[in-house]
């Protein structure tokens, strides 16, 4: 076998999914139809705090293909009214007695139809007394503020601290320092919105007792083990599958009401219901991601040597705590805001809020408020390099990790894996021509032109996590793979792990085809149904490659160790004289005496050693060693409009290092697609309330995704260094250009605007936001 | 509820129904004739997944009633493939890595379908602006470019399709 025909890793090896997708065969959710399927559409709340005096559901029930009309009165008799989060907090399924944010779900009709059930909707008489909106996290914090959740113990909208790091001996560095500069960040609220919406089918069989409920779910089988816990119906009534799904960022991580009343509807009328959210409800009522309010401080010396960082957030989460965060990181990963840098000393603290707005907050494409962290050290690294007058480059090379540092530890407590960071600053630059662009910066400045550079140079944390630290909801955060290989030579991988367009069914068939030596298109990917995938937490967080793909490997390993011992009873040498070698089992010495997985496996099943179990399997649930720590050097190019305030990225350069590659195509589409992720929340995207907490950017008319006109023609390189833990050396990388991406952007238009006094821009950086700077220094046109 | 009359060839098949007027075609295709290639994103025209082809323009079919369509013709993304040969679109979103999750593939195609037809050699700027009607929050775009670039490439070789209807 040739590694042309066994196209393994490193080979761009075309998607086997999408022959179904281009020609419209895939099945996502709403493709699910079941004879006698009913419609579910959710009653929302117009307003964002109020008490319910009354639901009259007499106008609706009398519609004609009107089924019921669920109420959180009747959920509360089956005790399902409050669901808990995967936080450890409870958030409400429909509302008894109150709203706590606009949208919010207040009851569910069904109907025979998708349109009467639309109409039902605006049948049902909903009597609200409105309360204040508490909308600030600031004054929510306030002793008289409105009680957000007075279900709850604790009367205030306080909810948890959390800190990381050394807290008296960051504040000695600080007291020491010869520089400080401080900065007040805001990350506002932006959703993945991805362009699927969510939704489920959710079908209860009396005649087999068994519930099975299509789902657009990121980790259908965490979310079976919740539906159990939460019905009470045994696990094994239980199947969850994930189809298609159409781009998950996150959002598809939370289990939300709209899920658990179809549950309880299919329960009640033994019946299909079908619930699919709209485009309004999806960007209003689901989960948010970011909405930190930052102050961070950098201590340094004269000459620019970071010595420490000082971060207090606090944080907006809504009505109800329904982040996706692995159980002991209420704030996620945000405390690797230390980023590339070396420095003797950090101390991090978070302090989490209600408020009445939407519960979240998820990651959007992000492992766990990464990008909140990135975001935060890249900006002060310049903020710093503005205040000593140094180049943002030089300021980075200066306090760099060093690539001799590795294993490292971070002053609040993570252990970075591997990296080169100088080597991808220094390509990124060098490709770029960084120095005759600050030559042409200075030309154009010159002649009133502004033109800006910014880098960002970030390490991401990704591919959660070992089991000592990681777990959600007491469930640890391994990942699985079960391959089959079948009497010919084929193979069926199962993984516990689920896609929503990165491209599983390939990558996983090639890491399988790498290690056993079989043709990649004889090797089929199988996922997102729990009724046969093994165990696993699901894909998000970049986990996918840095858990099942290991397990994958390690379950492949496995049956070559098997294969090994069958290959040695076929040529009739003893294991020890065979070695693994150009895809085959080659007799040492006599590398023509060999036999291939294929001969292997059907010796498997017809021929094997007495004593030895027939068959060629193997499963593997991996408890990862430590986390992975891809990372890159990215730079950016802007020119601002003095007429309008827009700003133009001229060029983008990303430089990615996400160790061992197994597909270079898809690695590189999954960083253009990081990147335009980075770009929308840095110039475009942000989730807006009035006064009242009615959001403004309900549609797709008012929150901005980037379209092929605004997106750059991206630039990628990349560098390659292995993680060391890892089977395969593989880091993960979907999010890394989400993270990596932002700060670039906006260093970039600070640079352009710095020689007039600017020294950081809260994003969306808009054109609207970016004239008014402009007017306000005298340079507008 | 009323129901008026329609008769639609949907990718060269006539079909006749009774349909209420408000019905969306993008119902109509997806529900009645369970077409299920054209996708629904948003419900304010933005997204651009719902696009199929109404007598050869590209409409985006949740913003167009079916009674509407009452004797044209509609090509759907199941119509691109002919006698086993997939259309040169199809062929450049697999080989340029256009899609990721491939929902808002079909629509992207469609509107590319569209392009080609009235301009068979469109620059990269032509591309993006004829696409910017269709949303993708996957790839960036730049491999859709390449994808329609692909495409435009083997259709200006001579490749035999059908395109813009029956």
């Amino acid at each position: 076998m040739t590694a042309t025909a066994v196209r393994g890793i490193g080979v761009p090896v075309k998607r086997k999914e999408d022959p179904r997708f281009i020609r419209g065969k895939g099945t996502y959710v709403d493709d699910i139809k079941l004879p006698g399927m009913l419609f579910m559409d959710i009653v929302r709340s117009p307003y964002a705090h109020a008490r319910i005096k009354r639901i009259d559901v007499t106008k609706a029930l009398a519609m004609p293909g009107v089924i019921d009309v669920i109420t959180g009165e009747e959920l509360a008799k089956a005790n399902l009214a409050w669901m808990p989060t995967l936080m450890g907090d409870r958030q409400m399924v429909l509302p008894t007695d109150r709203v706590v944010y606009y949208a919010q779900e207040v009851a569910a009709v069904i109907a025979t139809d998708r349109y009467t059930a639309a109409d039902a909707v605006l049948a049902v008489e909903v009597e609200y007394e409105p309360l204040p909106p508490v909308l600030n996290p600031f004054e929510a914090l306030k002793p008289d503020a409105p009680l957000v959740r007075p279900d709850r113990e604790q009367k205030s909208n306080h909810i948890w601290h959390w800190e990381a790091g050394d807290k008296e001996k960051t504040d000695r560095v600080f007291q020491e320092a010869e520089v400080v500069v401080s900065q007040d960040l805001y990350i506002p609220r932006i959703h993945v919105a991805s362009i699927e919406t969510c939704g489920c089918v959710a079908n209860y069989d009396p005649a087999t007792d068994k519930l099975t409920i299509w789902m657009t779910s990121q980790a259908p089988h965490a979310h079976r083990t919740v539906f159990s816990l939460v019905t009470g119906i045994p696990e094994h009534k239980i199947r969850i599958i994930s189809p298609d799904i159409g781009g998950g960022f996150g959002g598809k991580v939370p289990v939300y009401p709209g899920y658990v009343i179809a549950t309880y509807a299919t329960l009640k009328h033994k019946k299909p219901i079908k619930w699919i959210e709209d485009r309004s409800e999806n960007l209003q009522a689901d989960s948010f991601a970011r909405d930190y309010h930052i102050h961070a401080e950098l201590a340094a010396t004269r000459d620019g040597k970071i010595r420490g960082l000082r971060v207090h957030v606090v944080a907006d989460h809504g009505a109800f705590d329904a982040a996706a965060n692995p159980s002991r990181f209420p704030a996620g990963l945000f405390s690797v805001c230390t980023g590339s840098y070396d420095m003797e000393a950090a101390h991090i603290q978070v302090d989490g809020v209600y408020t009445t707005k939407p519960p979240g907050g998820v990651a959007y494409r992000c492992s766990f408020r990464v990008t909140e962290a990135v975001h935060t050290i890249e900006r002060m690294v310049d903020i710093l390099a503005d205040e000593l007058g140094m180049d943002p480059a030089e300021i980075r090379f200066k306090n760099f990790i060093q690539p001799h540092q590795f294993p490292y530890k971070s002053p609040t407590g993570w252990e970075y894996d591997s990296g080169n960071y100088p080597a991808a600053l220094q390509k990124a630059l060098d490709m770029i021509g960084y120095q005759e662009l600050r030559r042409e910066q200075a030309e154009r400045r010159a002649r009133g032109e502004l033109m800006g550079i910014g880098i960002s140079t970030f390490t991401e944390i990704v591919g959660a996590g070992p089991s000592h630290t990681f777990d959600i909801l007491g469930i640890k955060m391994f990942d699985s793979a079960e391959i089959r290989v079948h009497p010919t030579g084929a193979v069926i991988v199962r993984i516990g792990v689920q896609t929503q367009g990165q491209g599983h069914e390939t990558t996983f068939a090639q890491i399988v085809a790498e290690e056993l030596g079989i043709p990649v298109e004889y090797i089929t990917v199988e996922h997102g149904d729990t009724d046969t995938a093994p165990y696993g937490l699901g894909t998000y967080a970049s986990r996918s490659t840095p858990t099942a793909g290991a397990a994958t490997a390690v379950a492949a390993r496995k049956i070559r160790e098997k294969a090994r011992l069958i290959a040695a009873h076929l040529l009739e040498v003893s294991p020890d004289d065979l070695e693994w070698k150009d895809y085959a089992f080659r007799v040492k010495g006599a590398p023509d005496r060999y036999k291939t997985m294929q001969e292997i496996a059907f010796a498997a099943y017809t021929n094997f050693p007495l004593g030895l179990e027939p068959g060629l399997e193997a499963e593997c649930y991996y408890d990862p060693p430590n986390l992975t720590f891809p990372f890159g050097a990215y730079v950016c190019v802007v020119d601002i409009d003095r007429g309008t305030g827009q700003v133009k990225i001229r060029e983008f350069l990303a430089v990615d290092d996400c160790g061992t590659i197994i597909n270079p195509m898809i690695v590189e589409g999954q960083i253009h697609g990081g990147l335009t992720m980075g770009m929308a929340p840095a110039l475009f995207e942000e989730i807006v309330y009035d006064e009242n907490g009615t959001m403004l950017t309900g549609t797709f008319m008012d929150y901005l995704l980037p379209t092929a006109v605004e997106t750059p023609h991206w630039k990628t390189a990349k560098t390659v260094t292995p993680s060391p833990h890892h089977p395969l050396g593989a880091k993960g990388v979907g999010e890394s250009p989400t993270i990596g991406a932002p700060p670039a952007i906006v260093n970039a238009v600070v640079d352009a605007l710095s020689h007039l006094g600017v020294r950081h821009i809260d994003i969306p950086i808009t054109p609207a936001k970016v004239y008014r700077i402009l007017q306000e220094k005298g340079v507008a046109e | 509820m009323e129901t008026l009359p329609i008769q639609v060839t949907v990718n060269g098949r006539t079909y006749t129904a009774e349909v209420e007027p408000r019905l969306l075609l993008v119902h109509f295709l997806r529900d009645v004739l369970n077409l299920t290639g054209t996708h629904i994103g948003c419900d304010t025209t933005s997204c651009g997944a719902c696009t199929v082809l109404w007598n050869g323009r590209p409409v985006k079919s949740c913003t167009v009633f079916a009674v509407q369509v009452d004797g044209g013709e509609i090509l759907t993304v199941e119509g691109l493939e002919r006698d086993g040969q997939l259309h040169p679109v199809q062929e450049g979103f697999w080989e340029e890595h256009g899609l990721q999750c491939g929902f808002c593939t079909p629509g992207m195609m469609m509107t590319a379908v569209a392009l080609l037809n009235e301009n068979p050699d469109p620059t990269e700027e032509e591309i993006r602006k004829a696409i910017s009607g269709n949303l993708c929050r996957c790839t960036g775009y730049v491999n859709i470019v390449k994808a329609i670039q692909y495409a435009a490439r083997k259709l200006r070789e001579g490749a035999t399709v059908h395109v813009g209807g029956a």
